[in-house]
């Protein structure tokens, strides 16, 4: 009786001490979430923000975007901007010529990356260690930029041509060892043993079964060669010279960000100005229709996205 | 006796050699353009790397080019705007650093303790957006937005009654439009990997620790910084192995005559005299004499790593 007395008496601040232990924390559980909810929605605006100002000034009157009448929706639908960009023959030209650049590049560092990653993962294979050294100098040592420009330019003679921002970058030793890691991590040993031994050649076990089990990594590997190609333009603005070559984002930066530098220190003749205008109404619909394609594909790899991200930095 | 079986064994083992080349002849068919392509466009431009001591002529070519040893070396020293480079290039980097380190990771801790999962995949979605926007166009936002006539951020500085600011030609604002773009740009994705971690933390800690009465902020100083540790030191290390490489492609873009002091930086200064001004052999010299700084840091920095706790790329 004693006994059960002290038990209940013990439950009982038990109880006590949970409920005030439980009602503390939410008190400053409650003020750490506040500021959180706070910081990050404050971050929400942030990243928005210049987003929906882009977007919203590619509909608006160019007039309103400069007086600052239109500061988050747009004030005055007007298509002007875009009717323009429809007509300007250039940019069109540049998507062709980096659409080129991307599927055809892309296609070749696909290969040879899957081929070589592999490779590199079957530790059957003898010469391995000797491929995983020639690989992994290189990405702590190399020529630099200058060698590099004349090998492409003067030896290969790829000047002025969509070849040099294909070949060259067409292999990223980063990538090879991702997807080597891939295939350790995920293409247990046994497998091979057994296609082996049931007649399976090296290259048949490569393309029938090592190739369909590795989508995610092969979805990581095309978004980086995707994004980084169309957004680059430093290997066309060093190696091209024909403007009709010119890849989109050699063309928006002729059209806006050269066109500023020099508008600085023109006089401002009327055609100047004239063609000012033309810029200030195009300015933000170049910068929608340029960014949109890459904003639309990650969404639709990001599940395998993060998957291969997680594999590649198993380790290192 | 001990030499024959020596000479036995090294004769089986060529034999095997060739049967292990036989069998797996479609493994070296297969890493062949890897290694072609490696071998040309990683270890030819290496060889390139002799530029550096020459005073390099194109008619004469890499093998009869006159030998100048370190002379394009000192002359880079003894320009009076490389301590302005270099400067410029250590403080970017330095600044981007300091920056651009921790707060993908603070980024990840908080999104983390969102309680609300469509709140924190919306913001988490939102935050990679900017990733994806090309240097040219970022620059050209940046252009525009900071516009001394036009721009949003002179529209705001007139809301508070403020005169309009030329910010683009503002050496000193410079480095800070420089990083804080970025900042934008890469805050998202940088934390993509450890938001990735702390989602793989087991529960059964978060669960011992609310018996224990722990709140939220307890429990990411003490279950979710730990867990992130080991990630964090090798990004660290890498990202300090670059200490001395600005990326080029924005720095020129951003810059124009009057921000000059502030924004000239090693790569562009390659790009100059090794492309533009078609001094190849000093282009060189200057890339080179990056190269060697940036793997010295890696070298000191993974070695301080290893010895303080324990971490290290190799």
């Amino acid at each position: 009786m004693n006994q059960n007395d002290t038990l209940k008496a013990l439950s009982k601040a038990g109880v006590k001490i949970v409920k005030k232990q439980k009602i503390q924390k939410s008190k400053s559980d409650t003020i750490f979430d506040t500021v959180n909810y706070v910081v990050l929605s404050l971050m929400l605006i942030i990243f928005l923000y210049p987003l929906i100002y882009v977007v919203s000034a590619s509909f608006s009157k160019p007039s309103d975007v400069i007086t600052g009448a239109m500061w988050l929706f747009p004030t005055s639908i007007s298509l002007d901007g875009y009717a323009r960009i429809l007509s300007y023959a250039p940019l069109w030209q540049g998507f062709l010529n980096t659409i080129y650049v991307v599927v055809v590049g892309t296609i070749i560092s696909l290969v040879i990356t899957l081929l070589a990653g592999y490779v590199l993962s079957r530790d059957d294979f003898k010469a391995r260690k000797f491929f995983i050294w020639v690989f992994t100098i290189t990405m702590f040592f190399g020529g630099g930029l200058v060698p590099t420009y004349m090998l492409v330019s003067e030896t290969l003679n790829l000047r002025d041509s969509l070849m040099a921002l294909i070949i060259p970058s067409a292999l990223s030793v980063w990538n090879i060892i991702l997807v080597k890691t891939y295939f350790t991590s995920s293409l247990p040993r046994d497998i091979f043993e057994a296609a082996s031994i049931d007649g399976c050649g090296d290259f048949r076990f490569f393309i029938s079964i090592a190739t369909p089990l590795a989508i995610p990594i092969i979805a990581v590997i095309t978004l980086y060669n995707v994004v980084g190609k169309w957004n680059s333009y430093f290997d066309a603005m060093i190696y091209l010279s024909s403007a009709d070559k010119y890849p989109l984002q050699l063309v928006i930066n002729n059209l806006l960000i050269e066109n500023d530098v020099n508008s600085l220190g023109s006089s401002g003749g009327s055609l100047d100005i004239e063609h000012q205008l033309m810029v200030e109404s195009m300015k933000y619909g170049v910068i929608v229709i340029a960014s949109l394609p890459m904003l639309v594909v990650y969404p639709m790899v990001q599940q395998y996205f993060i998957k291969g991200i997680m594999v590649g930095s198993v380790k290192g | 006796m001990a030499e024959k079986v020596k000479l036995k064994k090294k004769k089986f083992s060529i034999k095997e050699d060739i049967e292990e080349f036989k069998k797996h002849y479609a493994l070296f068919l297969m890493i062949l353009p890897a290694f072609i392509f490696v071998v040309v466009f990683c270890y030819c431009p290496m060889y390139g790397i002799v530029m550096a001591f020459q005073e390099f002529d194109p008619f004469l070519g890499i093998f009869d080019s006159p030998i100048v040893f370190f002379d394009n070396f000192t002359y880079f020293f003894s320009r009076k705007a490389f301590g302005e480079i270099l400067w410029n290039t250590f403080s970017i980097s330095l600044y981007s650093l300091a920056v651009g380190f921790p707060i993908p990771i603070i980024f990840a801790l908080s999104l983390n303790s969102v309680g609300s999962q469509k709140f924190k995949k919306t913001l988490q979605m939102v935050s990679y957006a900017p990733y994806f926007i090309s240097v040219v166009v970022m620059v050209a936002m940046l252009n525009s937005f900071m516009d001394i006539r036009s721009g949003i951020f002179n529209k705001i500085l007139g809301l508070f009654g403020q005169p309009p600011h030329d910010f683009l030609s503002d050496a000193g604002a410079f480095k800070t439009i420089y990083v804080m773009s970025g900042l934008w740009q890469t805050l998202g994705w940088n934390s993509i990997i450890y938001i990735a971690t702390l989602t793989s933390v087991d529960v059964s800690l978060y669960e011992a620790a609310d018996l224990d009465g722990a709140n939220k902020l307890q429990k990411i100083i003490y279950i979710d910084l730990p867990s992130i540790a080991p990630t964090t030191m090798v990004l660290l290390i890498l990202s300090v192995g670059n200490i001395l490489s600005v990326g080029f492609e924005k720095t020129y873009l951003m810059q124009n005559d009057l921000n000059l002091s502030a924004s000239e930086v090693i790569s562009t200064y390659v790009y100059k005299m090794g492309i533009l001004s078609q001094d190849y052999g000093l282009g060189t010299a200057v890339g080179l004499f990056n190269s060697v700084i940036n793997f010295a840091f890696l070298v000191t920095v993974n070695f301080i790593a290893k010895k303080t706790n324990g971490y290290s790329l190799w």
